[in-house]
Order: structure tokens, then sequence, then C-alpha cells
């Protein structure tokens, strides 16, 4: 099989991190803030590195967009076995207003170019929570598309896709070249160790300009404002169940 | 550097270091039990002991990757998914 996979990863604010607005309400602060890669996207990366492994596929290309730091989070899929990097150089303005829409263009100008049978991304970015990449993706490839993936089994030229859906579990067939986005069960992501990034620095990354692919990175969307969500107010201890209905009385819930 | 396992021991040092980086009590927590747990047998000698210990390093290494890995989990599954349809 000469068949190669192109993994999309995003460098996001770290899970753990408590995030606070800025004072201007543009957006988060990301100043000094620990960044990793998103969740989804590890989960996508060790999915595309097992189906090498398993010989389904012969390489796996990692990409990330972003400034200078993204090459961090594509030297860990690196780490993780991914054979190759390309870093789509993105910084400033347009940086701070990629999303989905551009992504995706720049992920099908990729896919075409390096020949991708198949495409996975994470099902959503924890920081945008926009869950839109992988689909869009798919729409400008004109390819089948199997999303919320808790299963992926390659079979020829055919891939069986068990999506986690509202309700239950779907099991899809689609042809290749797909794309996939990868959901929580897919699989257990390894962790990038020490020794492992030390071997991965032999490993290439690429820079490639957004304007050699040929995309344009104009947004047509803008951030009015960034909020915090509402405070949530303190809970009352009563002591007697009159009391909680007394209670539920006053506040008008019965 | 006459003694290998020496290596074998900076390294698993090194490793466990790079790892305790996403400690969730903190990086300084951790370094200090990490030296403070090495330092305690820095005097061993005996090779089949050394190999021992460093036996129980990998372990510990694989404690803490399933640590983060369950931590990443619930919190994803707690964010994302709704606890009153749990998936099967």
């Amino acid at each position: 099989m000469s068949s190669r996979v192109l993994v999309g990863v995003k460098r996001v604010i770290d899970y753990a991190v408590k995030i606070r607005v800025k004072p201007d309400r543009s957006g988060v602060v990301t100043d000094g803030v620990k960044h990793s890669m998103n969740p989804f996207c590890e989960i996508a990366v060790e999915e595309a590195v097992k189906l090498r492994e398993k010989k389904l596929i012969k390489e796996v290309v990692v990409v990330s967009c972003g400034p200078q730091q993204v090459m961090e989070t594509i030297r860990t899929a690196l780490a993780m076995g991914a054979d190759r990097g390309i870093h789509v150089e993105v910084t400033g303005k347009e940086y701070e207003t990629l999303g989905p829409l551009q992504v995706s263009k720049i992920m099908a100008a990729l896919a075409k170019k390096e020949e991708a049978k198949l495409v996975i991304l994470g099902k959503q970015a924890i920081d945008d929570d926009c869950n839109q990449t992988g689909q869009m993706t798919a729409a400008l490839l004109d390819w089948p598309q199997g999303t919320f993936a808790s299963e992926v089994t390659i079979d020829g030229d055919k891939i069986k896709i068990v999506r986690e859906i509202d309700g239950g579990l779907e099991t899809i067939q689609i042809n290749m070249p797909a794309v996939v986005t990868a959901d929580l069960r897919l699989n257990t992501p390894r962790y990038a160790t020490l020794p492992n990034i030390m071997k991965a620095k032999k490993k290439k990354i690429a820079n490639v300009k957004p304007a050699d692919l040929g995309v344009d990175l104009t947004s047509r969307i803008e951030t009015v404002s960034v909020d915090d969500p509402p405070q949530r107010l303190a809970g009352v201890k009563v002591e007697t169940v009159d009391d909680l209905v007394a209670k539920l009385k006053e506040a008008g819930n019965i | 550097m006459t003694n290998p396992l020496r290596g074998q021991v900076i390294r698993l040092y090194k490793t466990l270091l790079y790892l305790g980086r996403d400690y969730p009590q903190g990086f300084t927590f951790f370094r200090e039990r990490l030296k403070t747990a090495f330092m305690k047998n820095k005097d061993v000698t005996d090779p089949e002991k050394i190999k021992k210990l460093l036996a129980r390093g990998d372990f510990v290494i694989k404690e803490i990757e399933a640590l983060y890995f369950l931590r990443k989990y619930r919190a994803m599954k707690k964010r994302y998914y709704d606890p009153e349809n749990p998936q099967p």
C-alpha cells in the first residue's frame, strides 16, 4: 500500500489550565499560558500511527497551522510516531482569525498535493469547540466523511467506521479517499516520552506558506466579545424537608 | 563512565523529570520528590539491585502516563459527554 495519511493537529491552551478572559473582552489570555496538542488531535495522531503499524498505510504526515510555536506540537506528533511534518506558517492577525474554514481549505489543498488517501482530524478543538474542520475539509475535497469515529477499520478500498451519535453507535462504510474525525473512545494516545522526542528530532518538518497552496485566509467571522460564563450562585443548605419545600415555594419553583 | 548502568539511571531520571512537567501537584513538587527518591538510593552498588530499581522506575513512568491519560480522558468525558445518556 503506498497510501499516505494526513493528520491535522492544533496547538491549543492546555486542557487543565484555568482560562482567563482578557480585560478588554477581545479574547482569552494566551501569553505565558501552557499550550499543548488538542486532546482529540492526539487521538487522531495515535490512530494514524496505529494504521501504519498495522501496515494498512505507508506514511503519516502531520500538519499544523500557526506561528513558530506550533512546531512544538508537530514535534510531539512526530515523537508519537508520525513520519514527517508540515508547518503551515500563519502569524499575527491572520492567525487570530484562523478558523475551520481557512484550515479546511489548507487541509484540502495539502491532501491533494500530498496525494493522501485519508485525512484524520480531531473531532473538535477544546478552545473553539467548532467541530467543523473535518466536515468542511471533506466537502471541499468532495470526499466521504466518517465523523465522531470510535472505531476505524480499513478493508481494501473501503473504510468501516463506527460513529458515536446521540443515542448510540452507527456503523457506516465509506470509500477511500475519505476524511475521518476522531472521537474520545477511538484509542488511547501514547505519551511522547523524552527518548521518543529525541529520536523525532531527525524527522523533517517542511515549512509552507498558505499563499504557496493558493489559499485565501480572509475570515468571514468577527469576534465581537468574549465573556466569562455567568457565575454559579451558591447553594443553600436546608435542615428538613419542610424547609426545602418552603424554600422552593419561595423561589417559585413549585 | 565505567558503569553502563549509570547512563541508564541518568536517562531514567531525565525521562521522569520531563514527564513531571505536567504533574497535577506542580513541577517543583515532583522534582523535589524525584530527587529525594533517587538520592535515597545513591549508594547502591549491586548491579542486580540497580536493575531492579531501574525496572521500578520504568513502572513509575507507566503509572504516571496512565495518570495523565485518565485525567485527560475524564476531563474530556465530563466536558463533552452527557452524563444522562452515557455511551455504552
